[in-house]
């Protein structure tokens, strides 16, 4: 018991003492995962919304890639970028492994599934003839689509956050392509499984507390703002 | 007459194999309410998705003011109109944004749109509530923000696609009477597509029939009523007497027509053998009682029947024969029918004038 009330004490006096090394292995974890959840959605986004939309041929199976993917392994995905980045592998000339950049490209092939999976599902709750009625209201097709993605957007909330929570929370991936170099790819949860190991469990408690923060503060966000949106629900009397 | 506003040439929609609609010509006119009307599945939804240059047609072209729309000219054509469905698709906002959703797509200042929405939400009666959420309207409520936002549009050409279906009874008279008014007093050339037969002779200046993806019959909406073109019409449009006969003999333009033991005259040019089926309007049948002695009516054709059925009909009442195996509706007013003393059960006498019935000729 004393270890625990040790730790925490140890975590608090790290997280508000401003503690130089703590708060640069955050910033990372926010950099990484956060770019990687916006090229996620650059490119998930657009992908979710055609394989809602639109009919061709091969979107069966490219629609089943796209769901097994929401549940790939991070250390699967990890492992494919090591040995694609790997000095001797195919884009070894790139110098990448063991950088941020390098742990970026996983987290995005982690994130981009969830993202076009549920941007597919948000679509696919919208009235398919909903989009012909705009059209007959006079709108061009990039009107249409802005509307479309406007009308869907308390769903997409949802892949934001689930994309952002993936990633954010990983340790396999990060591990492998990143390294768990310090100060150049050490990323909260590397981190705290590195400190934890060590036996430094106060810092590996603050390190935890810190990432439960985070990805607490960011679904508040989010929330808020859906909650919002919400319509309220009659009182049962 | 007059430069057609849209006109379709040589339609033809297409899914997979079969055809949805093939429609050699059909054209709209400045300032007509159009009325489509066929049963379910006919292809009035694809045929009014081809007019609203929402469905590009398998084959055949599309004329909005005597020009072909391409590819180039479509979205400047479409935004010339405006369309109203069944459902009424509302985007998750209020009445207000709803209403404004079209106008703010052409890029108007806010002030602009305001002038322009304000007066259709009052008129259709949603002004006292324009930020209520879409979500929380009633049916007809929700479908009158659909209206007010296809009209704040001053379209030049209204699609409606059975706006009025989706909505109970009492809902739907609301607005159909409203919307009856809008389009007398703004004169807005619309194309309306129903099922409904009263909705379309309620609205309608001409009237399309549409069965099987093919018009069988485009004409001014009493003609389509009254003159059916062939059978299918008719059963649709609901002629209330329609008499399956053979013609027995022909003489100098007047064709004997024998069915169940009885037979009846009517004009026109026929062949002895040939199977006709005959249309009567109700107003076109007189009432007498059944001993004929007192029978001073012009009408050449006199039929024995049996009432089955009398209804109050405005100032009129409305009266169903059994003739045969034949039925028979009378339109008589309210004085005649006092004087007839006429009862359920009762014989009587119906006759009309050989040129009063509408003949077409079965296959």
């Amino acid at each position: 018991m004393d270890l625990i009330i040790e730790g925490i004490f140890k975590a608090f006096h790290l997280v508000f003492g401003g503690d130089a090394e703590i708060w640069a292995i955050t910033w990372l974890s926010l950099k990484v995962s956060g770019s990687a959840t916006l090229i996620a959605l650059i490119m998930g986004i657009p992908l979710g919304i055609a394989l809602a939309t639109a009919r061709f041929p091969g979107r069966p199976l490219i629609v089943a890639l796209v769901n097994t993917g929401m549940d790939f392994p991070p250390v699967v995905v990890g492992l494919f970028v090591s040995i694609t980045l790997w000095r001797s592998g195919p884009l070894g000339f790139l110098n990448l492994i063991y950088t941020p950049t390098a742990m970026v490209v996983a987290q995005v092939i982690i994130a981009l599934p969830i993202v076009a999976s549920l941007t597919m599902a948000a679509f696919q709750t919208l009235n398919p003839k909903l989009g012909l009625q705009i059209m007959g209201i006079g709108a061009s097709k990039p009107q249409l689509l802005w509307l479309l993605c406007k009308e869907a957007r308390l769903p997409m909330l949802a892949a934001v956050m689930a994309g952002f929570g993936g990633v954010i929370s990983e340790v396999g991936s990060v591990m492998m392509v990143g390294g768990n170099i310090k100060g150049q790819t050490r990323v909260l949860t590397t981190a705290t499984v590195l400190e934890t190991q060590m036996g430094n469990f106060g810092t590996a408690i603050a390190l935890g507390l810190i990432l439960l923060a985070l990805a607490f503060a960011v679904n508040l966000l989010l929330t808020k703002i859906q909650q919002r949106e919400q319509i309220r629900w009659p009182k049962p009397s | 007459m007059a430069e057609a506003l849209l006109a379709l040439q040589d339609i033809l929609v297409r899914y997979g194999e079969s055809p949805i609609i093939q429609i050699p010509s059909l054209a709209v006119h400045s300032g007509e309410v159009l009325a489509i009307i066929g049963p379910n599945g006919a292809g009035k939804s694809t045929l009014l998705r081809v007019m609203g240059l929402l469905e590009q047609p398998t084959k055949g072209k599309v004329y909005f003011h005597g020009r072909e729309v391409v590819q180039e000219n479509a979205l400047s054509a479409r935004r010339r109109m405006a369309s109203v469905f069944q459902e009424p698709l509302l985007l998750n906002a209020s009445v207000y944004e709803n209403a404004a959703l079209g106008l703010k797509l052409r890029g108007l200042s806010h002030k602009s749109i305001e002038q322009r929405v304000n007066p259709w939400l009052e008129r259709l009666g949603l002004a006292r509530f324009p930020k209520r959420p879409a979500r929380s309207l009633s049916g007809g409520e929700a479908q009158r923000t659909s209206l007010a936002r296809a009209l704040a549009l001053d379209p030049e050409l209204l699609l409606l696609d059975e706006p009025f279906s989706a909505l109970d009874p009492p809902t739907r008279e609301g607005l159909l009477l409203d919307l009856e008014r809008i389009l007398r007093e703004t004169g807005i050339t619309t194309v309306f597509v129903t099922h409904d037969r009263d909705e379309a002779f309620m609205l309608g200046d001409r009237i399309a029939v549409l069965i099987g993806g093919r018009l069988l019959q485009v004409g001014a909406t009493t003609e389509v009523f009254a003159r059916p073109a062939n059978e299918a019409v008719a059963d649709f449009v609901g002629v209330d007497t329609k008499i399956p006969g053979v013609v027995e003999t022909m003489s100098e333009g007047l064709a004997r027509v024998g069915f169940d033991g009885s037979s009846v005259e009517v004009v026109g040019d026929f062949q002895v053998g040939e199977r006709l089926l005959l249309c009567l309007r109700p107003e076109d049948i007189t009432l007498s009682p059944p001993s004929g002695e007192d029978f001073k009516s012009s009408a050449r054709n006199r039929l024995l029947g049996k009432i089955i059925k009398i209804t109050p009909w405005g100032s009129h009442y409305r009266v169903a024969l059994a003739c045969g195996g034949s039925r028979l509706v009378a339109f008589i007013t309210r004085p005649s029918f006092l004087d007839l003393k006429l009862h359920e059960g009762d014989n009587v006498m119906a006759s009309f004038k050989a040129t009063a019935v509408h003949v077409i000729k079965r296959k």
